[in-house]
């Protein structure tokens, strides 16, 4: 997973100066500026679903010398260089379910334990959780059952402190599936929510 | 793909009232026919004094529309023994040896350049007499509807029910490499006169039609969140009726049509609502911890269907328009959601789920016996026509619309070439 669910205003100066043409006017278009991953991730936004080759945010990491000075550097990381690290819980922004269900496992409430530290420790930090489902059954089910995973995950990010001013909700239901497939594989992939953060 | 890039930067919504007209967007293939369907002759009509020739073959659109009412069978065309244009020119024994119950013979006429006259009449062979026998005036832009015309008034007098073909449906396209990825769409039955109501970046979902055939309520995620708005199809003028934190989703239109139910979750999870479209008075129907969706009324307009899960699993639940407490309705099977009310109230589509498959089944509400309607396994979306004879519903297996007659006996598919096409809606009587 790489550390590509973020979006920065710093982002858009550097992207401006560097890349002008390839270069989004909003926060969130940024993201659909990255390397073509398959349609459905790109439209929702998050290169998590790509592993390895197609995550990579290349106009942005570039924009800035990357975050390999900063794990090197003795000063403490700030919110920007945190998130931009490609390894850790941090860098984990999608948390997988089971079909019909908004149940985390243990290994998903570790993981947004860490999330929720980090964003109750950076009044900086908000993050938009967007629940995602499956294809079987109807679609307004769906898009409640979206629902209930984001809130699973808002709970666990708030009784870490995070606010509620820092955690927003939405679901897209089976709207914008990660893989297209019509199988167990992809359904697995698609029951989902995922963590855009911003950095104000 | 330099105009693709700039159009993702353009407002992400565009409203288009009407265009690409009598652009074929949908064809239809018969994938199971009926034992035991009325065998009918539909004659080519006569068109050799017109000045010019017809955009439109009338007797194949009526052909076509007789053959997917699963009721009638029409002959093929290669088979006709004879071609007589009035009644008065039928040798009926040629058609009883041919094995046909009844012969369709017709004409159209120009009054002048682009303004005609369609006549025809409708043939019982057994009897040798005829049935029925009309005549409608008719301009090129409207001879396809005038065809599905046609096609309602044989149906009615054979069947002694009211035909549905001269209606309108509305669904939603996914496109992938389209600079717009979804569009709501309305067009005929038949998938001709496709037109887009609106086209978005973002998801488009649910839409509802008014009971007066003239608006749609739908869902729109064009703000990156789901906002719901009724649009005048033929102005595309629209509002926003359903903007709060949370779900805003699954709007349905009451009888009357002064009302919406819908789903919000502003007040913690997702429940069912009615809002009162001239007053937007908000009333909560339901109050549990559960999710409670997809909304529809009765026909008498006195209480909501919806699903629920809290049982566990989705099941349909009844309640009153003035709350309560709900009563489930299905227990066969551990997923039954979106329901879809027959307009004579007797029956009740839904999507089943069992054993991992998910189908198009209905109940009937006096027994609650469960027939299953399909035989795919990623089926959603059911939709009755206003006579109740037939379920339009898509199927994610394809990407594909289909409709079934009630009693699963005849099905066609609305196939289709570009895009990903779901949640059909088949619109009243008054569609058109």
């Amino acid at each position: 997973m790489k550390a590509n669910n973020l979006i920065k205003p710093w982002m858009i100066a550097g992207c401006l100066a560097l890349f002008v043409s390839a270069c989004a006017t909003t926060q969130e278009e940024i993201i659909e500026d990255g390397p073509p991953l398959d349609e459905q991730s790109q439209m929702s936004g998050a290169g998590v679903t790509g592993d390895g080759s197609g995550a990579d945010a290349t106009g942005l990491d570039g924009s800035e010398g990357g975050g390999v000075t900063a794990i090197v550097d003795d000063t403490p990381m700030n919110a920007i260089e945190m998130l931009e690290q490609t390894e850790g819980a941090l860098a984990n922004r999608t948390i997988y379910f089971e079909f019909d269900s908004a149940k985390l496992t243990s290994e998903s409430i570790a993981i947004l334990e860490t999330h929720g530290n980090f964003i109750a420790g950076n009044g900086e930090v908000s993050v938009r959780l967007e629940g995602h489902a499956d294809e079987r059954g109807s679609r307004e089910y769906n898009i409640a059952l979206g629902d209930r995973r984001a809130q699973s995950v808002r709970r666990v990010l708030l009784f870490q402190g995070a606010s509620t001013d820092q955690v927003d909700t939405v679901s897209y239901g089976e709207e914008k599936p990660a893989a297209p497939g019509h199988d167990e594989e992809a359904w697995a992939r698609n029951r989902r929510v995922e963590l855009i953060y911003t950095v104000n | 793909m330099h105009i693709k890039k700039l159009a993702t930067y353009l407002i992400a919504v565009l409203l288009l009232g009407a265009m690409q007209g009598g652009k074929a967007a949908l064809t239809i293939e018969i994938t199971q026919g009926v034992d035991g369907a009325l065998p009918i002759a539909v004659v080519p009509f006569d068109t050799s004094r017109l000045s010019s020739k017809l955009p439109v073959d009338i007797a194949e659109i009526v052909a076509s529309d007789l053959n997917i009412s699963g009721v009638l069978k029409a002959m093929d065309r290669a088979a006709l023994p004879a071609n007589p244009h009035y009644s008065n020119q039928v040798q009926y024994p040629r058609w009883r040896s041919a094995g046909q119950d009844y012969l369709v013979v017709g004409r159209v006429l120009e009054e002048s350049p682009g303004v005609y006259n369609i006549e025809f009449q409708l043939l019982d062979v057994l009897k040798q007499k005829q049935l029925l026998g009309r005549s409608m005036p008719a301009k090129i832009r409207n001879l396809r509807s005038r065809a599905h015309q046609i096609s309602d008034f044989i149906y009615e007098q054979i069947t002694g029910t009211r035909g549905a073909f001269n209606t309108r449906i509305a669904y939603v396209r996914a496109q992938k490499d389209a600079a717009r990825k979804y569009v709501l769409q309305v067009a005929d039955t038949d998938g001709y006169n496709a037109q887009n109501v609106l086209e978005s970046d973002e998801p488009i979902m649910s839409p509802s039609w008014s009971p007066d055939g003239k608006s749609l309520a739908y869902v729109s995620f064009e703000s990156k969140r789901p906002e719901i708005f009724i649009q005048h199809l033929a102005t595309a003028r629209r509002s926003k009726v359903s903007g709060f934190r949370g779900l805003n989703g699954a709007p349905s239109w009451s009888p009357d049509g002064k009302f919406l139910a819908l789903v919000l979750s502003k007040d913690g999870n997702p429940d069912i609502y009615t809002l009162n479209t001239a007053t937007k008075r908000l009333k909560r129907i339901t109050s549990h911890r559960s999710i409670d969706t997809e909304p529809v009324w009765t026909a008498d307009g006195n209480s909501i269907i919806f699903t629920s899960d809290r049982s566990g699993s989705p099941q349909l639940y009844e309640v009153g328009v003035d709350g309560g407490r709900p009563k489930r309705l299905t227990f066969e099977g551990r997923y039954n959601s979106a329901a879809n009310i027959s307009p004579d109230g007797k029956y009740i589509a839904m999507v089943h789920g069992a054993r991992g498959q998910y189908k198009i089944a209905q109940i009937e509400r006096e027994t609650g016996n469960l027939t299953v309607l399909t035989d795919s396994a990623l089926d959603e979306s059911p939709s009755f026509s206003p006579n109740g004879r037939m379920v339009l519903y898509a199927s994610g297996d394809t990407g594909s619309l289909f409709a079934v007659s009630f009693d699963g006996r005849a099905r066609h598919k609305l196939s289709d070439q570009a895009g990903d096409i779901r949640e059909p809606v088949w619109g009243p009587f008054d569609s058109k």
